[in-house]
Order: structure tokens, then sequence, then C-alpha cells
């Protein structure tokens, strides 16, 4: 059964700063099908109309996070957005907001990364060495399916940045973290088997920290993997100021013979 | 100086209790302006015989202070946002604290001179 083709029309933002190019739109017309997604579309527009093209891309299925992009005046991810849903017949791509850009739709990650890692995204563990290196050395915590629940969503982040690129206060403030950044602090404060709460709160604590999130809450509208950024930031905050109490018993170890 | 070295999980927590309460006694205070016709408890000698009530002195001195600490640490807050290096943010919290002050001075002061304490 054939399917029916239609024509749209792609503008793409175009720059390149090393070669101090002014900024602008070119456009491409692609045949799409009800299924093309916007990633497809500028793939065939590289392919076929102009290769020098700069896109980011990876897995082609939400897992990876490389092609976030501004996609009609919204963040959202290239290859999970259907040019059908869209209702356009013109796609206009930008480069993700609050990012140094690089080169047409490439943008620099350093910062948000760099933000992110300041976070200490990892367990906290006094009781176990990061450092193994046997494999009998390995040790398991024990959790309940309930003790997941109140971290997991938040564990579904794919660090492709639309969250922080939707963020108003990242916009105006460098060193704000950012609502990927803080929902991570979230949630390893959350996880049972985390003990390093206290360390996570004096980072995020501080005069460009987690307080200055207004929660405008666009970073919860944006992301693409169901995360409520907004409102791990919200009970980060209750901790912080001692409105609710982060009652968690620090999960026990699994011994080898269980 | 140990006010500023204040954690601003501490300075928030301050922000939003003086923020309640300013709601609180505001309240009271336009309340105060209801029990007569609002034009009548604008009036001169209303006004002067609500400074003589001790009561209501230390209403209007707490809803200066609650008012003001909320209000200047708002200011400080969106104005933080505005650069981000560490002369700005020093600059712009000893300001914010020094206006912080001289408004709730200078109000205790009309406060104490109106009620002839």
């Amino acid at each position: 059964m054939s399917e029916e083709t239609n024509k749209i029309k792609l503008k793409v933002y175009r720059t390149n700063y090393n070669k101090e190019e002014s900024p602008h739109y070119d456009e491409f017309d692609v045949s799409v099908k009800r299924w093309t997604t916007v990633l497809d579309a500028l793939l065939d527009a590289k392919s076929y109309s102009d290769s020098s093209l700069g896109i980011r891309y990876s897995c082609r299925m939400a897992s990876c996070g490389s092609c976030g992009m501004k996609i009609n005046g919204r963040p959202r991810l290239a290859c999970y957005t259907k040019i059908s849903e869209l209702n356009d017949q013109t796609i206009v791509c930008d480069p993700l907001p609050n990012f140094p850009r690089i080169r047409d739709l490439v943008t620099d990650f350093t910062e948000f990364f760099a933000h992110h890692k300041k976070i200490e995204p990892y367990i906290h563990n006094e009781k176990v060495s990061i450092d193994v290196v046997k494999k009998d050395d390995l040790v398991e915590f024990k959790q309940t399916p309930e003790d997941v629940d109140k971290y997991l969503q938040f564990s579904y982040c794919i660090k492709c940045g639309l969250c922080y690129s939707a963020c108003p206060t990242v916009a105006t403030d460098t060193k704000f973290p950012g609502p990927q950044a803080l929902s991570q602090a979230y949630r390893y404060t959350a996880d049972n088997r985390d003990s390093g709460e206290s360390t996570r709160f004096n980072i995020v604590d501080e005069r460009h920290g987690i307080w200055r999130c207004h929660f405008a809450g666009s970073c919860s509208n944006v992301c693409p993997k169901g995360v409520d950024p907004a409102l791990g930031i919200q009970l980060l905050k209750g901790h912080l100021i001692g409105i609710t109490k982060n009652d968690k018993k620090i999960a026990t170890l699994r011994s080898k013979e269980e | 100086m140990p006010l500023l070295k204040l954690r601003e999980s501490q300075i928030m927590k301050i922000h939003y209790l003086t923020g309640i309460c300013a709601v609180f006694f505001v309240a009271i205070h336009i309340l105060f302006r209801l029990i007569m016709p609002f034009g009548q408890s604008l009036e001169f000698h209303n006004v002067v015989a609500n400074y003589h009530n001790i009561y209501y002195v230390i209403l209007l001195e707490l809803i200066l202070v609650f008012i003001s600490i909320h209000g200047f640490n708002g200011l400080r807050i969106i104005l933080l946002e505005l650069k981000q290096n560490q002369w700005w943010e020093s600059t712009i919290t000893i300001l914010v604290l020094a206006a912080m002050i001289g408004v709730i001075a200078y109000g205790t002061r009309t406060i104490i001179i109106g009620s002839q304490l």
C-alpha cells in the first residue's frame, strides 16, 4: 500500500562562527510521508541538497539526546518529532537557545555538562568503594520497588538539554545550574543508596543555585522523556528549607550468600 | 559580616516568612481602614489617633520591617541575575542591605515622631 507523499519547506538556521559567516536561513523542499521525522527531513536535505548542513544526531530513537533543536519555536528532539504532528507546511529549525552555537544546528554542551558534573551525579556511599577492580568485590544494594519509585522518573533523563534551553533563568544567569543538573541532584538525594545529600546540598544552596528557579515550569513542558525537572527542584527546595524531611533509610548491602 | 555568610536557603526562609507575615499584618492594617468609611479613616485626626495607639504603632513597625526585608531581598535576587561576578554580587548585597537598614531607620523615626513616644 503506497503512502501519500507531501512536500514541505524546511527552513534551517545556518552559520559558521569559525568562518565569520553571517547567520541566515536556508530553505529546502523535502518530500515527507506520514511517519517522516524532522531528523529524517534534515538528513534528506543534507544528502540531496546541501552536504555542508551541520546537524548532530546518533541513535534516531530519543535515547541519546543528541539531536535537540528548536523546531517551530519549541525545543524538541528532531528524531522524536514527526513532521505530520507539527501541522505546518514550513518547518523552521533553529539551534537550541541558551547554548553557545558552533555551526548551523550544532551547539556547545560543555557548560551544560560542567553543571551536571558539578552536582556529583553518582552514588555517594561510605560503605562502598568506588574503585572496585576485582569482580568479586562488587556489591549490591537491597532496594524495594517503592524505594525505586521515589527517583525513577528523574533517572529517565537523557541529557538532551531541552529543559536547559527552555529555562528562563538559564537565559539570564550563566551560573545557574539549570533544571537538568538540579533535578539530578534531587534524583540522587531521593535515592536510598546515596548518603551524600549534605555534600550536594552545599553545592546547590548558593547565590546562583537552586533558589534562582522561579518555577516557570517550561523545563517540564519540553522534556521528551516525561521527566518533571520542576517537580524535582521544588522537592529539593522543600528538603533544603526544612519543610519536608528526607527520612530515607540508607539501603543495606546484599551479601554474596543472599 | 556574619549576615552576609548566611546560606541562600536561610535567606530564602527569611524571605518567605517575612512575605507571609507582611500579608497577614497588611490585611489587619487594611481591616483597620474599613472599621469606618475609608475616606473618614484617612482624615488627619483619625490617622493621628492611630499613631497614639501603641498596638497600632507596633503593627506599623512590623509591617515596615517585614516589607523592607522581603522587598529588598527580592530586589537583590533580581539584581543578582543581571550579572554574574563576585564584585557585582557583593556590591549589590551590601547596597541592598544598607538601603534596607536606611528605610527601616527612617520609617521607624517617622513612626516614633508620629506617635510622640
